[in-house]
Formats: structure tokens, sequence, C-alpha cells
């Protein structure tokens, strides 16, 4: 029991500390995660670890909070997922909403608008670096099917105001057919070995 | 009951943000400003500036800043349970099986296959950002006396510094809001 109290404690200090302190969210924090668990406490290895982060990306959710719950499952089962939960959550929740009081106060200030306007403009050319990213990375792929869901996404999202939810729905069928086509595909050829 | 509906709304931004981060703005846009009209335009940009500037997830932080916004602390504390909730359970679940079949290339071919919608997504609520940073408002018909010089140019130089300086965000964020402090004033 002493020792599993340990593991507990162990477990939320990494999350909370690794929350606490890590900006820039999922892509940055996993890393930082990896090296943690693996390299200094060596609680799981380099492989069962890239697994984890595969499985907390095919989730919903923010990454970094599902990698630490698959993290504190694999340590000490559903417990440990939510002492992990606890730890990756409670110092945003803190610190946002200190912020969010603050905010309240100063947001009419003069000097602190000026500010803000000056933060949107930044934060605008923040996302549109963003999203020429993750549009490039899909055109660099070289598949037909993905840009044209892409196009279609775009079109219907802002032209059509479709609602989100049918998008993903759309993509997610188009994404499971390919899937299944390929998978078929790929157990023919075993076969035939 | 404000609770029950903050509870249920960051439930399903929870639920459908695949792929981490940025995959939750439209639908906290979509839940928050269009469908409850619980913030402003303006109010969602300033809560992704302090998201970027503080440690945590996008999703959670907003979560949080939205909750106290419209409903106090605890207000707060309902909506970033309900954000959470669907990556616990969800994860969980995956897990069990990926341990029991060690597979699913099923389930990693679906999230695959809604990268491109997902991209999609951002993309149409980036530019709702884009044109309330521009112009302070994001409805059309836009007129171009409405457009803020001094944002333009900053979100040029912005750009620059991100991709050819690799900046890091929090210092476009923090550079961008002295230049505003500076700059604002004069006009």
């Amino acid at each position: 029991m002493e020792k599993s109290n340990s593991l507990y404690f162990d477990l939320f200090k990494s999350t909370f500390f690794l929350s606490a302190f890590t900006f820039g969210g999922g892509y940055v924090i996993v890393p930082l995660m990896e090296k943690r668990f693996v390299n200094e406490l060596k609680w799981i290895t380099e492989d069962e670890m890239l697994d984890l982060i595969a499985l907390g990306q095919s989730a919903p959710g923010p990454i970094a909070v599902n990698t630490s719950i698959l993290v504190g499952y694999r340590m000490a089962g559903i417990p440990g997922a939510l002492v992990t939960v606890l730890g990756t959550i409670l110092p945003p929740l803190g610190i946002m909403t200190v912020l969010a009081y603050v905010y309240s106060a100063v947001s009419t200030n003069p000097i602190i608008n000026n500010m803000l306007l000056g933060m949107q403009a930044g934060v605008a050319a923040i996302i549109v670096n963003v999203v020429y990213k993750m549009a490039s990375r899909i055109i660099k792929q070289r598949k037909v099917i993905p840009v044209i869901v892409m196009i279609i996404a775009l079109i219907a999202g802002i032209v059509f105001q479709v609602n989100i939810l049918w998008l993903l729905l759309f993509a997610g069928i188009v994404g499971a057919v390919t899937t299944y086509l390929t998978l078929r595909k790929g157990s023919e050829k075993g076969d035939s070995k | 009951m404000i609770y029950l509906e903050l509870f249920l709304s960051f439930l399903q931004i929870g639920l459908f943000s695949f792929g981490g981060g940025y995959a939750a703005l439209p639908l906290i846009q979509q839940q928050t400003i269009e469908v409850n009209g619980w913030i402003t335009n303006q109010q969602f940009i300033d809560i992704l500036t302090l998201s970027e500037m503080t440690p945590g997830p996008i999703a959670i932080n907003a979560a949080t800043f939205t909750g106290n916004t419209i409903a106090g602390i605890f207000g707060g504390i309902i909506a970033t349970i309900g954000v959470t909730l669907p990556s616990v359970i969800i994860v969980l679940t995956l897990a069990y099986f990926y341990f029991k079949y060690q597979n699913i290339s099923m389930v990693q071919g679906v999230i695959q296959g809604l990268r491109p919608a997902v991209v999609a997504l951002i993309a149409s609520a980036g530019l709702t950002i884009f044109m309330t940073a521009m112009f302070g408002h994001s409805e059309f018909p836009i007129h171009l006396s409405q457009l803020r010089i001094v944002s333009v140019v900053l979100f040029i130089v912005g750009l620059f510094l991100i991709r050819m300086y690799k900046l890091s965000p929090i210092k476009i964020i923090i550079l961008s809001g002295i230049a505003g402090i500076i700059i604002y004033p004069f006009l």
C-alpha cells in the first residue's frame, strides 16, 4: 500500500509539473512526457511510449491529456489514469481561473485594450501559419482523396456553413472506407505469398 | 440551468475535437459564440491569446475561461470536467482494446481520414479570427474603412517573423502586444 501511494504521488507530481511549466500544447508536452517516463523514471519502454502516443492521438480531446491518461492507466490502472488526468488539468484550471478574473477587471483599461488589439493581430498570424503548415502537410502526401475532402470541407464550412459534425462524419466515413480497402488489399497480398 | 448547458456544450467540444489543440477551435467557436452566444468574437480571440501565453491545452484553457466568464469558478470547473470527460472514457476504452488486440489500425485510418476536414475547419475558424483581428468583427458586409491598418502591419510582420525566424507563438504575442501599446495611442 505504501508503495502504491508513492506511485500515485509520483504520477501526479510528474504530470502536474509537466502541465504547469510547458508552454505550447500537446506537441511540446508529449516529447517531454516521453523524456520523463522513458528516460528519467524508466517506467515505460521507448516502443511502448510510442504506442501510447499513437493511441492518444487517435482519440478526441487534447493530446497532452490523452497521453497522460494512458501513462497513468499503464502504470496503475484506472485509479492511475484519474490521478494523471487530475495532475494535467489542475494547473491550467487554476491559472485560467485567475486570468479570467484579471481579464474581466482590466479588459476595459485603454492600455490593456491596445495590448490585446496588437496581440489579436499576432494570434491571427499564428493561426494562419498553423493552417498553412497543416494544409501543406496534407497536400505534400500527394494523395487525391485527402485533398478533395479538404476542399469540400472548406467550401461546405465557409460558404454553406454546414455543421461541423456533418463534416467530421463525412470525412470519417471516407477515412473508414479507404482504410478498409487498403487493409483488405494488404491482407490479400499477404495471403497470396 | 447554466451549469448543465455549459457541461453539455464542453462535453461536445471534448468529444469531437480530433487531432489535438487547434482542432478544438472551430467547436469552441460554434458552441460558445454561434449556438449559445456566451462570448463575443473579440473575447474568443482574447481567450485564444491567453491560452497561447499560458501553459496547458487550449481546449482546457478555453473551457476554464469561458466557464468562469459566464458562471463563476464553479462554471469553470464544470466546463473543464465536461471537456475532459470524453477523453478519459474514450482513451481508456481504446487502451483496453489496444492492450487486448494490439491493433487499432482501423481507428487510426479513420483519424487519418478526419485530418483534412479538421484542417478545413480550423481554416474556417481561422478566417473568423483573422477578420475580427483586422476589422473588429467577422460579419459581411465588411467596409474597407473599418480596416485597422496597424493590425494589418502587425499581422504581416508577425507572419514574416514566424516563417523566416521561426519565432515561437509566445514571443509573437508578446511583441505584438508591446507594439499595440506603443502604436495604437497615436491613432
